[in-house]
């Protein structure tokens, strides 16, 4: 770059570097297509700033290609393209996530507090303010617990299966099938249930049968992720704990799964962050209600992404800012159940040179 | 993708011993009971999941043609949902519209701009920030969908309204941008807010695809004098492109299956418009939300036919996925 001149090409025949524009100059033509872009919108009376932001968009990529196609040649004003394409598609992402965090923080804690955390819905209106999300809670943390109890066992013993021993037709067949499980959509995992649960054998609205739909979205997850694990644990272990004469069983207990623990809990924590914001099969299977139910396999019972779609449907601003506040505490959930999988897959790592 | 391929070679040389120590060798030959039931308890884990999937398939199934059987209109084609009148009509042919177009929409949003926001995290942006990019996009991953519902209904409906008047305005002689100035709760609507909530995903994979390209390609490309760009149109791309297929895949089945967030977005009828802008139309997931709390056993069976559809439909969309992913790694096995 310590060439580096605006000036065109011929002046530089005698070094053996092409002309380059100097470090500052897509900033330079960052700062004009601003300035462009609102005396344009300025002089044509357009006052969204969406508005002039594309025109600056547009003549920022069209000017630096123009510039640079003269001075460096086609190739480098391509890559100048290039550049700002994909600086654009990163900037253009970030602005629903962002505004969807700011909204969601900026909304929920206008009512979320102590007394919302702790209270039900039962005496309070749709349009009324007050009322809480206790029951809620209550009803995500029996759901999830309950799904997570049936899924995990199953979950770890069929990946130890894929890994330890699975082989042959059997074993590709359940590989292939829980890559698809993956992809089923809640809202079919809660009519099997519903079909299977309700339909047929006749049982009515419970937290149970929300927890089994939970469990089909939760098992694939579980298996991919403690497969994952599970292959990561060097073979020399295995080989050095069976050549001692330990069963099969016992090297699986006692080396392979003590040296992926955290790997394979990471895995769970996430699982169970995916599952815990699912609505589809609750709203079909555990149906929603008002008041406290602590009893899981008997009548309707709350949730909180249930809450939300609940509160959403009532319509009132009242019933808006529980509907805030509400998402505002599942985000949280999520997000600390997120950073701390991740805290423990850094903190439990198996230890390559162990 | 690595780490796979390089354990999974090892794996022959171990696994003759569990049969061996089964029927071989005879010096030896105790079958402990411990293992036996060990591998009962995770050979039948492995077969419950199959059973699951099969038992899916089967009461869906099983349902769905209770219901069809009693269908007086044509189900594939029939733009009714009335399956408690009598008699029975309904047909998924304004649910599978819905669910096509707004599932197109948003891979064509989504899918540039995933691309766009992985070559940025893995090639342009600096390290550090880079790596602060992919955790950020990680966690939106796991923001569940009832969050992008509300946010989608109660945020972005009212701040499309001015493109929509845009687009009304130079585009409206299509019939497609067409907008009675309504609440923009469309399909057009229901399809940007699917393209925010599977850019992550499709980020995500495509940037571990981009990140598995072989450094000596880049490096080669570049002392070529390839610019930044041809190294990733040479090397990058031709590289990651069945990773970036298989990652779109996987974003479409989750468009495709996605119930809460377009269920409070649009406002459902039941007939196909030409607009994507005016309020209309309806998908398989959503058309089972919104009418499942008025419907009757009649009613239950008929939305269990239609998630049959849907479970059908997300499955080929998987499997292709996968299909793709697993065809891949033998590639580049071959290649490594």
């Amino acid at each position: 770059m310590s060439n580096a001149t605006l000036t065109p090409a011929p002046k530089n025949r005698s070094s053996l570097r092409a002309a380059t524009l100097p470090k500052w100059f897509p900033w330079a033509v960052a700062a004009g297509s601003v300035l462009l872009g609102l005396g344009i919108s300025a002089a044509a009376g357009l006052n969204s700033s969406i508005q002039w932001a594309l025109i600056a968009a547009v003549l920022f990529v069209a000017g630096s290609y123009g510039i640079s196609a003269r001075v460096e040649g086609g190739r480098q004003a391509k890559d100048r393209v290039a550049t700002s394409m994909v600086w654009v598609a990163f900037l253009l992402a970030l602005i629903p996530l962002l505004s969807l965090i700011w909204e969601t923080v900026k909304q929920g804690v206008k009512v979320l507090d102590g007394y919302f955390l702790t209270h039900s819905m039962g005496v309070v209106g749709d349009s009324e303010p007050g009322g809480g999300i206790y029951h809620a809670i209550l009803g995500t943390l029996e759901q999830v617990g309950l799904a997570t109890l049936f899924s995990v066992p199953v979950g770890v013993l069929t990946a130890i299966y894929l890994v330890e021993y699975g082989r042959g037709r059997l074993a590709k067949a359940v590989t292939f099938f829980v890559d698809v499980m993956t992809g089923i959509p809640s809202i079919v995992a809660g009519l099997f249930v519903l079909s299977l649960w309700v339909l047929i054998l006749d049982m009515g609205p419970s937290g149970v049968a929300g927890s089994f739909a939970l469990c089909i979205l939760m098992i694939p997850v579980v298996v991919r992720s403690t497969e994952e694990m599970l292959k990561l644990v060097p073979n020399e272990l295995r080989e050095a704990s069976l050549a001692l004469g330990v069963p099969k069983w016992r090297t699986i207990l006692k080396v392979v799964l003590p040296t992926s623990i955290g790997g394979i809990v990471t895995g769970v924590m996430l699982a169970v962050a995916r599952i815990t914001g699912e609505t589809a099969p609750v709203l079909l299977l555990v149906w929603g209600t008002d008041f406290i139910n602590a009893n899981p396999f008997q009548d309707p019972q709350e949730s909180l992404p249930m809450y939300i779609y609940l509160q959403y449907g009532a319509g009132s601003d009242a019933a808006y800012d529980r509907a805030w506040a509400a998402a505002l505490t599942l985000i949280a959930f999520i997000m600390i159940l997120n950073l701390a999988a991740r805290g423990i897959a850094r903190w439990k790592a198996p230890k390559t040179g162990r | 993708m690595d780490i796979t391929t390089d354990t999974q070679k090892p794996a022959p040389s171990r696994t003759p011993q569990p049969p061996a120590a089964g029927n071989k060798r005879a010096g030896r030959g105790v079958t402990r009971p411990g293992d036996r039931i060990f591998v009962g308890l995770s050979r039948g884990s492995g077969i419950l999941v199959l059973v699951i999937m099969a038992a899916i398939a089967a009461f869906l199934t099983y349902r769905a043609v209770l219901a069809i059987g009693e269908d007086e209109a044509n189900f594939f084609t029939s733009f009714e949902w009335n399956p408690t009148g009598s008699p029975p009509e309904f047909g998924i042919a304004v649910l599978a519209y819905g669910t096509v177009v707004s599932s197109v929409i948003a891979m064509a949003i989504a899918v540039p701009i995933s691309v766009g926001i992985a070559l940025f995290i893995t090639h342009y942006a600096p390290r550090k920030l880079g790596g602060l990019i992919g955790y950020v996009i990680d966690l939106l991953a796991a923001v569940p969908s009832i969050v992008y519902g509300l946010w989608g209904a109660l945020v972005l409906v009212p701040h499309l309204n001015g493109l929509y008047g845009w687009l009304d305005e130079y585009l409206g002689w299509t019939g497609i941008f067409e907008w009675n100035g309504g609440a923009g709760r469309s399909l057009l609507t229901v399809g940007i807010l699917l393209a925010i909530m599977i850019l992550p995903i499709i980020t995500n994979v495509s940037r571990e695809v981009f990140r598995q390209v072989p450094r000596m390609h880049e490096e080669a490309a570049l002392a070529l004098g390839a610019t930044r760009w041809e190294v990733i149109r040479m090397s990058v791309l031709p590289f990651g492109r069945s990773g970036v297929i298989s990652a779109s895949m996987l974003g479409l089945g989750r468009a495709l299956g996605e119930t809460m967030a377009v269920a409070m977005v649009l406002s459902p009828t039941f007939d196909i418009t030409p607009s994507l802008l005016d309020p209309g139309g309806g998908t398989f997931a959503q058309n089972i939300a919104s009418k499942f709390n008025e419907a009757t056993q009649m009613g239950r069976d008929a939305l269990i036919a239609s998630g049959l559809v849907l479970f059908v439909i997300t499955l080929l969309v998987n499997g292709g996925a996968r299909m793709i992913i697993a065809r891949r790694k033998e590639y580049s096995g071959a290649n490594a």
